[in-house]
């Protein structure tokens, strides 16, 4: 009886968290008619319309690879800037070094609303709204991901780093044969937040963003439902192409992206 | 020190000290240069002083968006960590197909605020909505949600916790799962029943992920924006504007930059008192095994 009624409940907690997907493509099919009095799970004539107007209404394809490029970018730029400087900071000695590093945490700190303000000034300034460097910028670097990353790089144990000095290899050929290979774990992580965080981006695109062609999918979205408010039709289509991408890379990566989530939690 | 070692050092932190410092650390300066000017981002900035922090404390609206993002966290918290504890001691039983009901909890988190919030706009819908016709089937009629200004916060809440459950619970099973199994062994032995053991080992033994998850939640949700900004614009008649919405505002519809960089100053002082106080305080109730 135990098991049944916990059996029960994990299974109508799946059925809260999976419906509303369903009922958005559900939506998303129905025809505009019939939605005053709210879909029925059997779409009675099932339609694409709604997804012709989406695609008259904005470039959603190219919104959409905007977001994967933004998405795919600045993970990459993170790992890579992140990495750098984490083994400069656990491996390299020199003056100041604990002020810089002190001073990486405190941009750690600062939410992005304070920095809003002036980007958007610093990004007019230098005539730079929308492009996607734009897009880009505030997250070529990421404090958090150089923390995560030192604590790894000093995890590795030194006698490593000797033993190949003793070999004749310099800093660059440790970092990227020892080091490397040795976080990965972290780097993993890192690449999750990173990406996960670019991907969903809201305040910032809608701050320095105007032309729908470098718009990425959270400010396209929110730009649809200004047009279409009472089309729930269309505004579900697009909300469906935009689960889409990440639910496949989702499922594919399932496992890794749960387990760095879960590894930022205990330290 | 040589040349080349100082090669060395700019080499690897050059990449990322570069966009840190012209990409966070400049606007955070400025940020505080224009938060003592009057400015509506066109004409020239005039000297205010401490004017706009003075302005702000005396505004009602301050205290009223301060007022909708408090009772936001309220609202929040509890239920994202009272469901994601509880979904996080189920699936830390022996369940079949564990794995899979894991991987369900978890998509609302990847998926991202906007579409959640449109969503659930849809969902709570008040004329044809799922959840008004589900409450309608059995005889109730439901609220007015995002179009009434007693229901427009707490359908943020609602849709908020959906999304942020399954992070809860894979935060907390992670932490159940490095509690050892022989202290619960041990309790049973000594004839500890199953309450016991959740209240005297379970919480305690779990504070450290309770910890995590607290300040990580109080940090975002004194940040909430994209879920409000989506489903309600801080509507109807101001009734859900949170720090961030009027933020955002203040900026770009009311001209006024330079009261918008101070109560973005004002929000992180917050959070960063309410940050230490937490991480002060944690010695009186996380026990760290």
């Amino acid at each position: 009886m135990r098991r049944f009624l916990l059996y029960a409940a994990v299974l109508v907690g799946a059925a809260v968290m999976l419906f509303p997907f369903l009922w958005t493509v559900i939506t998303s099919i129905t025809p505009e008619g019939s939605l005053a009095d709210g879909p029925t799970l059997v779409v009675d004539n099932p339609t694409l319309d709604a997804y012709r107007t989406l695609l008259d209404a904005m470039p959603i394809w190219r919104i959409l690879a905007n977001s994967l490029l933004i998405a795919i970018a600045s993970t990459v730029f993170q790992l890579v800037t992140g990495s750098m400087a984490a083994y400069g900071f656990a491996r390299l000695n020199f003056p100041l070094k604990n002020v810089i590093f002190g001073c990486y945490l405190a941009t750690l700190m600062v939410p992005l609303q304070v920095l809003v303000v002036p980007l958007f000034i610093e990004m007019k300034t230098l005539n730079l709204q929308d492009t996607y460097f734009a897009l880009l910028a505030p997250t070529i670097a990421s404090a958090f991901g150089v923390f995560l990353l030192r604590q790894a790089v000093t995890a590795v144990p030194a006698e490593l780093d000797e033993a190949a000095t003793i070999d004749g290899a310099g800093h660059l050929r440790i970092f990227t044969t020892i080091v490397l290979p040795l976080i990965r774990p972290a780097l993993a992580t890192v690449a999750v937040f990173a990406f996960m965080g670019s991907w969903n981006s809201f305040l910032w695109p809608l701050v320095v963003i105007r032309s729908p062609e470098f718009m990425t999918l959270p400010l396209g979205l929110a730009t649809l439902q200004g047009q279409f408010t009472t089309q729930w039709d269309v505004v579900m289509a697009g909300s469906v192409v935009s689960i889409v991408p990440i639910a496949i890379v989702y499922l594919l990566a399932q496992r890794h992206i749960i387990a760095g989530v879960a590894h930022t939690g205990i330290k | 020190m040589g040349w080349k070692k100082l090669g060395w050092v700019l080499f690897f932190l050059l990449p990322s000290a570069i966009p840190l410092f012209v990409f966070t650390l400049v606007p955070m300066v400025s940020s505080l240069w224009v938060s003592l000017h009057k400015w509506n981002l066109i004409s020239p900035m005039e000297w205010a002083g401490l004017d706009n922090y003075t302005n702000l404390l005396t505004d009602p609206m301050t205290r009223r968006v301060f007022l909708h993002t408090l009772i936001y966290v309220a609202g929040y918290l509890p239920l994202v960590y009272a469901g994601g504890l509880g979904l996080a001691l189920a699936l830390n039983q022996r369940l079949k197909g564990r794995a899979f009901l894991r991987a369900t909890y978890f998509l609302p988190v990847v998926t991202s605020w906007v579409v959640v919030a449109l969503v659930w706009k849809w969902l709570l819908n008040p004329a044809n909505g799922l959840v008004n016709q589900l409450l309608g089937a059995i005889g109730l009629s439901g609220p007015g949600w995002w179009t009434d200004p007693q229901w427009a916060l707490p359908a943020v809440i609602l849709s908020s916790a959906w999304k942020d459950l399954g992070f809860v619970m894979v935060i907390l099973l992670a932490g159940l799962q490095s509690i050892p199994s022989d202290v619960y062994e041990a309790a049973t032995v000594d004839g500890a029943s199953a309450w016991q053991r959740f209240w005297r080992i379970t919480l305690p033994l779990l504070s450290p992920s309770t910890f995590f998850v607290v300040v990580i939640s109080l940090i975002n949700g004194f940040q909430v924006f994209d879920q409000v900004y989506v489903m309600t614009g801080g509507g109807p008649a101001g009734s859900s504007q949170v720090v961030v919405g009027q933020i955002y505002d203040l900026t770009f519809r009311y001209g006024r930059a330079g009261e918008a960089s101070a109560l973005s100053w004002i929000l992180f002082a917050l959070i960063l008192v309410i940050t230490v106080i937490q991480i002060r305080g944690q010695r009186k109730w996380v026990h760290y095994a």
